[in-house]
Parts: structure tokens; sequence; C-alpha cells
């Protein structure tokens, strides 16, 4: 239904606007921009800094122009003595309890605080410190919480309850005690967070980032005697170039991986020669499953804030999960022994680097069971226990690494285009869109439809389940035989599906989750600000990415095809079995 | 019922004409405002003028007006007994002595906006009337039952927060949620508990609908003066002889209270709790008590605090022990309150220890003001009632 034309006056000059938005969003466009702090498109309505306030004739107080809609005949005024005077006294109010360390905040130059601060002009507070100093809170493996840079805006608390249903954080306290923490100040290690650092991603400030490794990894890069290889995950792609000052959502592999040789990793490999490699043993899985009566549906296992999720709070529907490791974890293995076999490297000395668009790849690193290769080694090279190595030792975000990037003094933008090394790094454009939501679903029907028709697909594109809808469903014909398949990203659909499953009611036979808005290109480690429209940019690189592709299918991936002559023999193998598949744990959610 | 009044304090009351009049007669009263059209008794409240005895002073008939005239299966009437501003002591002698009045209220607006279920949200430390409130609900709902009308009560405890009295974080604080005011719009009037049209009523402000049901509104409308119709409780504190409770007509100078309540050195009278003015001796004569006065006495905020001050009395520490209050008591949502309260407190101490100079206060003043301008809720914005009232009489008892 076409939407109510009202007339309103801003600043003196009258309008004509469609009705139902915001002040704050029917200004913009036209053309004012209100500053505002706490306010976030789409996830914030506590509208607690009183930054974006406004006048409106005849209210008795300013109004908050975020959560306030425009209506007919409004009178605003977007600035004025009385609107300039409390914009300013509340963001000098906010300073006079926040750090002012900012050379040493991960979120310097990245910060609505000091973006707010210098469009306001304030550079000074009148206002003493309230607030006592407290811990910080590093429990987590993924992020880290400094309560201190904290201006409770809540955007946190709103995309863990609303976009994740994980409530792993929330307010606590009353006046000068306010403070946003977890179940009994436990820390966000220590209580049921996925680590999918969305609440990263949405902070305006420096308080909840993620645990930066890149100092420990530059030692190790300098190190002479470790070889240091990079896997990158395929959204990071299309999502480092903002980062590094371009266009959003521009594709720069050529560019990311000039500049990571640059930057000194020895050999510079890509996920999604493993995301292939998934694809085979999943796709393998699911075949499985479906002839042998397996339990259905298979549930998809590359995303680590998942696995997590699942594990707290559906611990009975842990045995839909697919027991492939994520293609990170794989690569690990995979790198750790065939690899360092067939280079001839002590896979003591070989350092795995990741970079992922995700937080909680941090975590899924450091599980116990993730020393795969170690465990292949044990005996062959008679390693002692203290000498025991995880497959993947640091995992960076998109974000640390463009940082690393700008450190190096890279000119990222203007980089030649290099390619892969090899093998580890060849790929085809079913890998490319585990970036985005349905790509995992999309790159799977692509082989398992030609392993078990044993004809070509007519069709690659998998058009239903792309795009942005929460929850996408597909129906596919193998050879006469239905097969019903359904697509959910953040935690709030999947928990749909997953209560259809555990209520016996889920229809379908193969489910792919993404933990994050968008998939992983919207990842929790990705480039702020990261919004709807910045993930559609992303999602079409990838897919043309995909497209550009000379082979677009994993089974046809001639590297790993040779990685199962020479080394896996077949999926779901015992080799297979040893290094690429993997358990999960019941966890509870205290 | 005539048992519990002995045990009541009868002692504090002074002047008690219609509030506290016994409410042996709500069956009659209930019974026939029951048979009356919901419009006609929205009129009748209407034409009293009556305005909510809670501190905001919204027209009672309009707000059930509203609700009454809003499509829905399901709507509540409330009752607001979070009596929690210092110096008002008035609700739970209502709630102790005639509940009957204040049930039988609950129900007529039950009746009139077609709601089912009522609550009474009462304030954690009165827990003590929790037992009484119950026998007396469990005999009205009887009642109720015999004569075909359908309604019930409710009590719902509150857990000590003083924000939990402003009707929207009373609603969240209802739904299990954390104590804290929502955005508005939307009103409670269209959107309240449940996010379902909602009326919520001050005790006293349901008491006085009793008397209007009772003897029609021209009794009422004819006590006070312009804009502020009828009487109110008044919890009289501090420095006077007889602190207690009184119903008195709204209109009255200030001057004359002072005369009565006063022990002839009064320097000054909050009115209105700490979220209320304080009005300085120089001022009694042109402050009158009631919605509209003219200059400081725009009063009675917050359900008819008067507490008086006398020469002994620092303003330094009166302030001081308001604004600690109130730091304590924001709910800690938005940041001019949660920052504010302690900004002033913290201000006004460096100002008294030479820390900062005077001129500090005016920097203050204008943090005051953001607060009444960008607050979310009256919290917030009346914190300031008290600060500028204050420092601006008393100036030199602040700095020296």
């Amino acid at each position: 239904m076409e939407k109510r034309k009202i007339n309103i006056t801003v600043d003196g000059i009258k309008y004509q606007i469609k009705e139902g938005k915001t002040i704050l969003e029917s200004c913009k466009d036209l053309g004012i921009s209100i500053p505002s702090l706490c306010y976030l498109k789409d996830i914030s309505s506590n509208a607690s800094c009183g930054v974006c306030v406004v006048e409106v004739k005849g209210a008795k107080t300013l109004v908050r122009s975020c959560v306030t809609n425009a209506s007919e005949g409004m009178e605003i005024k977007t600035h004025s003595p009385s609107v300039n005077l409390a914009r300013i006294t509340n963001l000098q109010l906010l300073l006079a309890n926040h750090p002012t360390d900012c050379l040493v905040c991960e979120r310097n130059g990245n910060c609505e605080l000091q973006d707010i601060a210098s469009v306001l002009g304030v550079n000074e507070t009148p206002y003493d410190k309230t607030k006592p100093l407290l811990p910080l809170d590093e429990s987590s493996l993924s992020l880290i919480r400094d309560p201190n840079k904290c201006i409770l805006c809540g955007r946190c608390v709103a995309v863990c309850a609303e976009m994740q249903t994980v409530y792993a954080i929330d307010f606590t306290g009353r006046g000068l005690k306010s403070k946003i923490t977890t179940y009994k100040d436990k820390g966000l290690g220590n209580v049921a967070c996925t680590n999918c650092g969305q609440c990263a991603l949405v902070c305006p400030t420096g308080a909840i980032v993620e645990r930066n490794e890149s100092s420990h990894l530059l030692k190790d890069i300098y190190d002479e005697n470790k070889v240091v290889i990079v896997q990158t995950a395929p959204a990071i792609r299309v999502g480092i170039g903002e980062a590094m000052g371009m266009e959003d959502g521009a594709l720069v592999t050529g560019q990311m991986v000039a500049a990571l040789r640059r930057l000194g990793f020895d050999k510079v490999f890509d996920t999604q020669f493993t995301a292939d490699l998934t694809i085979m043993e999943e796709g393998h899985e699911l075949i499985k499953r479906l002839t042998t009566n397996g339990k259905l549906p298979m549930v998809t296992s590359c995303s680590p804030g998942w696995i997590k999720f699942i594990e707290h709070f559906y611990p009975k529907s842990l045995a839909h999960l697919s027991t492939c490791k994520s293609p990170q974890q794989m690569f690990g293995a995979v790198a750790k022994t065939y690899y360092a076999e067939k280079m001839g490297i002590d896979p003591r000395r070989l350092v795995v680097v990741s970079i992922m668009p995700c937080t909680a790849k941090k975590f899924e690193c450091k599980r116990p069971e993730m020393n795969s290769a170690y465990l292949w080694w044990k005996e062959k090279m008679n390693l002692a226990d203290k000498e025991a190595f995880f497959d993947v030792d640091y995992v960076l975000t998109t974000r640390e690494l463009a940082k690393m990037f700008k450190m190096t003094g890279v000119d990222f933008k203007n980089l030649p285009e290099e390619d892969f090394d090899h093998p580890l790094g060849i790929s085809t454009g079913a890998g490319a869109i585990f970036a985005a939501t349905g790509g995992v679903m999309e790159a799977a029907v692509r082989t398992a439809y030609e392993v078990v028709a044993g004809k070509p697909l007519p069709d690659l594109n998998l058009r239903t389940v792309r795009g942005f809808d929460g929850i996408k469903e597909a129906e596919l014909d193998i050879n006469g035989t239905k097969l019903k398949v359904a697509v959910a990203h953040t935690l709030k659909n999947a928990r749909v599906l997953l209560d259809q499953i555990e209520e016996g009611k889920s229809p379908y036979a193969f489910i792919e989750v993404m933990t994050c808005p968008g998939g992983c290109l919207g990842g929790g480690g990705q480039p702020i600000p990261t919004t709807w429209e910045i993930r559609q940019k992303r999602a079409d690189s990838i897919y043309r990415e995909d497209a550009l592709k000379p082979v677009r299918k994993s089974h046809e991936n001639p590297a790993i095809m040779e990685l199962y002559t020479d080394f896996l023999k077949e999926p779901l193998g015992h080799i297979s079995h040893e290094l690429l598949h993997t358990e999960y744990i019941e966890r509870g959610i205290y | 019922m005539v048992e519990e009044k002995k045990m009541s304090t009868t002692h504090l009351l002074k002047r008690a004409d219609f509030i506290f009049k016994s409410d042996n007669d709500w069956k009659d009263v209930l019974k026939k405002s029951l048979s009356r059209k919901a419009n006609e008794l929205i009129n009748e409240l209407i034409s009293s003028e009556l305005k909510g005895r809670g501190g905001a002073g919204f027209p009672t008939g309009l707000k059930w007006k509203i609700t009454s005239e809003i499509d829905s299966d399901e709507k509540y009437v409330i009752c607001n007994a979070d009596e929690g501003e210092p110096g008002t002591f008035k609700d739970r002698e209502i709630l102790s002595r005639v509940p009957f009045k204040v049930l039988t209220a609950i129900a007529v607006c039950g009746h009139v906006t077609k709601a089912k279920k009522g609550f009474i949200y009462l304030r954690g430390e009165y827990f003590f009337l929790k037992e009484g409130l119950e026998k007396a609900i469990l005999e009205f709902e009887t009642f109720c039952k015999t004569i075909g009308f359908d309604f019930s009560i409710s009590i719902f405890m509150g857990s000590g927060a003083y924000i939990c009295g402003e009707e929207t974080a009373l609603f969240e604080s209802m739904e299990g949620k954390r104590g804290e005011p929502r955005n508005k719009p939307p009103f409670p009037s269209s959107c309240g508990y449940l996010n379902k049209p909602t009326v919520i009523n001050n005790v006293e402000t349901l008491a006085h609908t009793y008397t209007i049901f009772k003897y029609g509104a021209k009794r009422f409308y004819d006590l006070g003066v312009q804009f502020s119709r009828g009487t109110k409780l008044f919890s009289v504190s501090g420095d006077t002889p007889k602190p207690g409770i009184y119903e008195l007509e709204l209109g009255m100078s200030l001057a004359d209270f002072v005369e009565e309540f006063g022990d002839d050195d009064t320097k000054a009278v909050q009115v209105g709790g700490a979220s209320g003015f304080l009005v300085p001796r120089k001022r009694f004569a042109e402050t009158t008590i009631g919605f509209q006065g003219k200059l400081v006495g725009i009063s009675l905020p917050t359900g008819g605090s008067m507490m008086l001050f006398n020469s002994s009395r620092s303003m330094f520490n009166v302030l001081d022990n308001y604004l600690n209050f109130f730091a304590e008591e924001s709910c800690g949502q938005c940041t001019p309150c949660r920052v504010g309260c302690q900004q002033l407190l913290r201000g006004i101490k460096a100002v008294k220890r030479g820390e900062k100079n005077a001129g500090y206060l005016d920097k203050l003043l204008k943090l005051a003001e953001t607060m009444t301008y960008t607050a979310k809720c009256g919290l917030g914005q009346s914190v300031a009632n008290s600060f500028s009232s204050i420092v601006e009489n008393f100036r030199e008892e602040m700095i020296y």
C-alpha cells in the first residue's frame, strides 16, 4: 500500500514526505543529517544517548529524533541554541567517564564517539570522572570487553538478544552502577556466548573488540625458523578492500594475495580450497545419511558460532550436525599433514594462520580436539606431550589484517594482482560462495546432484537459496527423488528450524545455518561499519567471483582430486575420519 | 474493616473530609456505577476536572475516555501504588483504611473501558499491606461475581526501585523485565501493559473517582480553584509541630499553609518531594498550591509531599540528600539522567569544598536544564526542579 504523504517543516523549510519513518530517517532522506550516537539503523531503539534530540513545536521537552515518527504538520528544528546545548552537554557527560587513551584503542580512527565529538566540536568536558575503573573481561578466546569504554548504548545487547537470541549480555545495576555484563559477571568466556562478534561489529566505541593476535603473529612471521602460511576465507576478499579505503564490497582477491606476500607470509593459500574439500566430505556424508537411514535433516557445521549455539541450547540435536570440520579446521589439518609431508616441512615449524571474517573462529581453533595433525604425527615422529600444537595457530579478523597491512605500508589499492600458491590455493566458484548465506547449500547441491544423478546439473545457479531472506527453502529433484532443503542465517532464524527438528516436524533433508546476518560476509570480524547495504555489495562481489571461476563445482577442483588420489583416498575414508571430521559436546547454558 | 481502621495510625489524621470517610457503602457505589453507561461516567469525571494525583496532573476523565474508545480484546486497569517519592506517605493510608474505594474505582474503570483485569502495583516496601489487600480483593471479587460483573484484581509486588513508579517502567517491571521507561509515544492509553491499552492511575486519583461517582461531579468541582479542582491529600513532614496526612482543598496559598503547619521559623518548603520545587520564605505569599499557580508554585508535581525546613537546616545538606537519592535511583538508561545526577552531586560537593569555583554552579544549572529537556522520563526531567530551585534561592549556602 502506498504510504500517506505528510507535510512537515524542517528548519523553516516545508517538505512533503511519506509517513511512517522517524524524524531522523525522514530528515536523512531530505539530505539533513541529524547528529546521532547510539542510534543504529535496524538495530537500536534504546534511545539512550540524548544526542539526536531536536526541537518539535509544541513539545514540552526536546524530542529524540531516532525513535519519534515524523507526523503531519510537525515543525522541527534540527539545530537551535537549546538543541546544541543539549547535544554537547550529553556528549560531555559521556566523555566524562570515557577513557581518553584513544591512541592505544583498537577503534582509534574508527570510533563513533570520536566522530560525534568531532562533528559537535567537543574537545573537552567540564565534568569529572564519576565511575570507578572496572576490570576488563578477558575470559573469552574471541572477544575482549572493556566496560570502561562502554557508553551503554545497548546495541550489543540488542543484537545479542534480537538477532541472535543468545542473551549472553544485558544491562545490570542502576544509576552509577549501570553496566552491561554477563550472567553473574562471569565473563563472556564462561557463559553461553557463541563468540559471533556481532556485538563488536555494532559497538560504537572500543568496548567490545576481538582478541587481537597480530603482535604474536608478527613474531612468528619474523622468525626465520618458522614457515608461516596463511589461508584466507572467501569473505575476506570482498571485505578487506573497504578497510583499505576502497568502495564497499570491492572484490580484491589479487591485491589481497599480493599484500599478504608483502607482509611476509611464506605461502598464501585459500580457505576456498578446503571449502571445496568440505563439500566433498559433507556431500558424501549427506548421501550416506540419505541412503543408510541416517539422522536427518543433516545440518551444516562450518559456522563455529552456530556450533557453540547448538551445543549450549539444543544439545539434543547435536546428532543432526554434519561431522565435517569447518573449512578453516580442515585446512589446518591438511596443511600440517599432507602439505607438510609433501614439502618436507617439520609440522612443528609450520605456522598456520587464518584470516577470517569471524571472531568465533578464534575460539574454534583453540577447541581442544582441533589438534588432529599433532595426533597424526605423534607416533610417527615420537612427539612429546609438551610439543603438542593446534592445527591452526592464529586466527585474525579482517579488521586485524587491515591494520597489519596499514602498518606495513602496502599501497593496497595499487598493488599488482597476484595468484594464490599451489596446491592449497586452488579453488572453485563453489568454494567462493561459502561467504554468502545459502552458498554452502548451493555448492553442496552442485556436487551432490552430479554424484547421485551421474549427469551434469542443468543450472549451476540455485537462485532460490540466494538473498537475505531469514529462512530460504528449495526443493530439489535428483533423478525423481525430491529433497527439501532450507537455509537460515542469524541464530534467531536457526532457532526456528531447530525447534521444528526437536518437535519432529522438520520437512527438510539438509539445512544450512550461518551464524551471522548475510552469512560470513556479514561476520563479526568484518570491517566496521557492516550494514545491510554493504552486505549486499559484498554478496554481489562473491557471486561475481563464482561466475568468473573457470571451475565452479568442488568435485572438479583438480587440486582436490589430487589430494584424494595422493593422500585421502576417498571421501569419508579413514584418513578423512581422522583429520577432517570431528565431534561435539553438550555445554549447558550457565 | 472496622478492625483494620483501629489498627492504623489514626492520630496522623487531622482533617479528612472525603478520602478517609468510611468505604462501607462501596457495594452501593459499585452497583450504581455499573448500572450507568460508560459515557455518562466519563462525562462525570471530565466535568469534575479531576486531574491525576500522582503528580503529572493528566485529566483523569480524558485518560479513561481514550482507552475506552480503543478497540481491543484485552485491556488493563492498573492502580499505581508504587509510592516512592521521598516525603510522600498517603497512598499507604488509603490502601489500609479505605481499600474498597480503590477496588471499586478500579472495577468501575474496567466497566468504562471494557477491561476485565485490574492490578495493584504495590511498592516493595509496602509488603505489610499485601495480606489485608488480598483479603479485601477476595471479598470484592466475590461480590462482583454475585452481581454478575466479570472482573478480577491482582496485586503485583514491586521490588523497591523508585523508577518503577514511572508508568512505562512499571509495565516493564510487571512484564518481568528490567524497570526502565519506554520510548514515548506510544502512551499507555493505547499501548501499556503487555502492549495493550491500559489505564494507569495513582491510588489517590482512584479514591477521588469514588467520591465523584458517589456524590456527583459538582460536589468535587465546587472545591478548589480554577484548573485545580477538588481536594488533595498532603503528606506534611519536616520541621512542623504537626506532621501527618491532611486532605486540603487545592488553591491554598503557601503562606496560609505555613501559617497552619510551620513552627514560626520556616525558611523554605519543598513542595512535591525530591522531584518537586523548593519555595523560599520570600515566595510563600505568591505561591499557590495547585496545578497552574503562578511563579514557583506551579506545584504538586508528585503527590503532595510538603516538607518544611526551618533555619536550623542546611539547604546544601537537603540538596545533597536529594541528589544522592536520584543518583542511586536513576535507572541508568539515558545519559542525561544517569550521568547528570552523578555530576550534579559531585559538582555541588566540589564547589562546597572549594575544588571548583562558584561559577561552576552556573554550569550545573545549564546541565540541569539539559536534563529537563532531554531525559527520557519524569525522573530525570524533574531532578532540575529541586536542584535549580535550591541552588538559585540558597546559592550562598551551596558555596560557604
